[in-house]
């Protein structure tokens, strides 16, 4: 076996995979994690560890994956996060935990991410307990959002033996997981529904159908529902619009409406009842993971379909990988391209958008070079449908029904970054509310941060 | 899971039903609606909050059967569960915000079509327990379809009932009848409040602007979530784009693009008729 070289990992057919909704990537076998795991040089100072924003002990889980104990890496991966099979299967690992590997200096990185994901994996199969906590300590938390940051810093609160209850507005729990996450990167009943579990196990108690701000505010629960703190993981579910003529026309979406429709409420499936329109030829505007997703769903509901994006292939913000997997299973990329109109029939339904060519200019303050656009290159894109991918922003229902709590020029809450304290009593924040959109590592690990804060303030109390 | 505590028949293919969900009864305000979902295999759908009441713990919705997710629930029963219900959604009615000596100065009239009587009733209801009579015009196409017209006589000032055959009331249209009642009757209003079918609040908007009348209407296009995060619900108001599930639903009458609003609620159409007919 060659060290340098990652065992690789089976996937399902890109013209098979194309037509359904199954997971893409199948994951390792025992006998291939094992191998993998072998990789691993159990670095003593190791740097894996230090790009991990949960800081999971990698090497010290990797070495029971290379003994074969399963049930043992399980149990160390607990000891950090909640969601590794979610975390195993989402997370950007090439810019976090396996891009200081040493091994990646000379070969391949150890595929860490897919290893936490066998693991994980291994132990729902294997119904490993792993919800282990401390006595109840009579104080109560609320978490609002039962995203990865709520989801986080609900289950570290119970393994300290606080009451923790989580307010969901929507009617499943999970966030992004379950309504903007699609099937084929993260199974919703196997996977996701199961890390929700192994929550509830630790003794949180998850409320859905509740939105803060509207069915009760953070004051009534800090004043009437006697909570003892309060965590905001609302994440940023604002869609943004380009503001361009002929957006609100029938046939245009935006990503969080469309993912949501076949995510959260299964539009791809027969037997429910939302609907979903995908039409012949479909544009999505944008070059995200959301707008990866969104155009992956809509090829696998039977279009023809063209990723939009302004800049190059080279600035695409989304994962290589999953642009690697939109192209090989025929997602069409029309890059250095900016819609600026886009154009109905006599009934108000989507016929096409006119786009403009864009050139890369100079770098402006955050590096990246500006695309601007080049004169008289107008065209028209023959689409029927347009799906909006233009990023998200926290929600103004939590800040704007809270007494005292202080938000910054982009609209998301003020919160420390380490301790994820407000400006308000009690009252902590974290995740995509305070940083605007990004990942669900990144979620998690404010989740802990605030977990752990929290903490520390009420014992002191 | 929620459960149905009370089901009554108001007219046919209308029924009003009392959800048990204290969390919401607790916070609702005239003029919000909730979201819900009755099985695993659901739907989300908006119904407007008709009543109330903090004390039962109940919210009072009236549904008509005009979709499938509509006519499934009319079959379910006293005692029954619906798996979601959850609100309340959307911005209060902007009058419960002033000042209630300046609200008792205003003469009020509301128009309430078809099944949008129901969100009418506790926006009369609210200013009746404050000491504002307001008056109301219910439309219906025919007298049988005509709900809520005892409720309301409790709460309002003048309740005018019209119907579109002549069968019951006034015989004409509620157009009609705002006409009659400025024109010829001499009313002076100082606010309209109109919430029915979408065809029915353009109309009584462009009779409001001829006749100068400030107009508020209740806007219900598509929705999903109900919470923002999606902007199915997106409407275009004096030219801006606004969610309707959070800035709204009520609105400025005279300024709503009700073409473009009409255009979008039947986006949907074939899909909902392929449901109809399984």
């Amino acid at each position: 076996m060659d060290r340098m070289k990652r065992i690789p990992i089976k996937e399902q057919a890109p013209e098979v995979r194309a037509k359904n909704f199954e997971e893409v990537c199948l994951g390792y076998t025992e006998e291939e994690a094992v191998k993998e795991a072998s990789r691993c040089l159990n670095c003593k100072n190791p740097q894996c560890v230090t790009k991990c924003p949960v800081s999971i002990d990698i090497p010290g889980f990797i070495q029971h994956v290379k003994n074969r104990e399963f049930e043992e890496a399980a149990k160390v991966i607990a000891k950090y996060s909640s969601l590794p099979a979610v975390c195993g299967r989402v997370c950007p690992q090439e810019v976090q935990c396996e891009s200081k590997c040493v091994l990646g200096i000379k070969g391949e990185p150890v595929a860490i991410g897919k290893l936490e994901r066998f693991v994980a994996d291994w132990s729902r199969e294997h119904n490993v307990n792993l919800s282990e906590t401390k006595p109840k300590n009579g104080k109560r938390v609320a978490v609002i959002g039962s995203g990865p940051a709520g989801l986080t810093c609900a289950g570290d609160l119970a393994k300290e033996g606080y009451d923790v209850t989580i307010f969901e507005a929507l009617h499943k729990a999970g966030g992004v997981l379950v309504y903007g996450i699609p099937e084929f990167r993260l199974p919703k009943d196997t996977v996701v529904k199961h890390e929700i579990e192994n929550v509830k196990k630790l003794g949180v108690k998850i409320e859905t159908n509740v939105i803060i701000g509207r069915t009760i505010t953070v004051d009534q629960l800090l004043q009437e529902e006697n909570f003892d703190a309060v965590f905001i993981g609302s994440g940023a579910g604002l869609p943004k619009f380009m503001g361009i003529p002929g957006e609100n026309l029938n046939g245009v979406f935006s990503a969080n409406e469309f993912l949501t429709r076949n995510n959260l409420m299964k539009a791809f499936k027969e037997e429910y009842a939302t609907p979903i329109k995908v039409g012949k030829k479909v544009a999505v505007v944008g070059g995200g993971n959301v707008a990866m997703d969104a155009a992956r769903t809509a090829l696998r509901l039977g279009a023809e379909v063209h990723i939009v994006y302004r800049r190059s292939e080279a600035e695409l913000p989304a994962r290589v990988e999953e642009v690697h997997h939109a192209k090989e299973e025929g997602v069409i990329f029309d890059l250095l391209t900016n819609p600026v109109e886009i154009i109905g029939d006599e009934n108000g339904w989507v016929k096409g958008m006119k786009c403009v060519k864009m050139e890369l200019g100079e770098a402006d303050e955050s590096g990246r070079r500006r695309p601007v656009a080049i004169e008289g290159s107008e065209f028209i894109l023959d689409v029927d449908t347009v799906i909006m991918s233009l990023g998200t922003s926290p929600n103004p229902l939590i800040y704007t029904t809270t007494e005292g709590l202080k938000i910054n020029n982009r609209k998301c809450i003020l919160a420390d970054e380490e301790t994820a304290v407000t400006s308000k009593e009690r009252v902590y924040a974290g995740g995509d509310a305070v940083t605007g959109a990004a990942t669900v590592i990144l979620a998690m690990g404010a989740g802990k941060k605030a977990a752990k804060a929290i903490d520390e303030m009420l014992k002191n109390k | 899971m929620f459960k149905i505590v009370e089901k009554r028949q108001l007219a046919p293919q209308i029924f009003l039903m009392d959800i048990e969900a204290p969390r919401v009864a607790k916070s609702a305000k005239p003029g919000q609606f909730v979201i819900i979902r009755l099985d695993e295999e659901g739907e989300r759908i908006p119904l407007t909050i008709c009543d109330y009441d903090i004390e039962k713990g109940t919210v009072t919705i009236v549904i008509q059967a005009i979709g499938c997710s509509t006519r499934k629930l009319m079959d379910y029963e006293k005692g029954d569960f619906i798996y979601d219900f959850v609100g309340p959604l959307g911005q209060a009615s902007e009058f419960i915000h002033e000042e209630i000596e300046e609200l008792k100065k205003k003469n009020i009239l509301f128009v309430a079509g078809g099944v949008g009587t129901a969100p009418v009733y506790p926006q009369v209801k609210w200013l009746n327990k404050h000491g504002v009579k307001a008056d109301v015009i219910i439309g219906a196409r025919t007298k049988e379809l005509l709900i809520l017209e005892e409720e309301m006589k409790e709460v309002a000032g003048n309740v005018y009932p019209a119907t579109d055959d002549g069968t019951y009331g006034f015989n004409g249209r509620v157009t009609d009848l705002i006409l009659d009642l400025v024109n010829k009757q001499g009313k002076k209003y100082d606010l309209v409040v109109a919430i029915g079918p979408m065809i029915m609040m353009k109309f009584v908007c462009k009779v409001t602007e001829e006749l100068g009348i400030k107009t508020i209407v209740s806007l219900n296009p598509i929705m999903v979530d109900g919470t923002g995060m999606c902007g199915a619900c997106r409407v275009t108001v004096g030219g801006k784009t606004y969610f309707a599930c959070v800035d709204g639903p009520e609105f400025d009458g005279h300024k709503v693009d009700f073409d473009e609003a009409m255009r979008r609620s039947a986006m949907y159409k074939k899909e909902e008729q392929e449901c109809m007919n399984k």
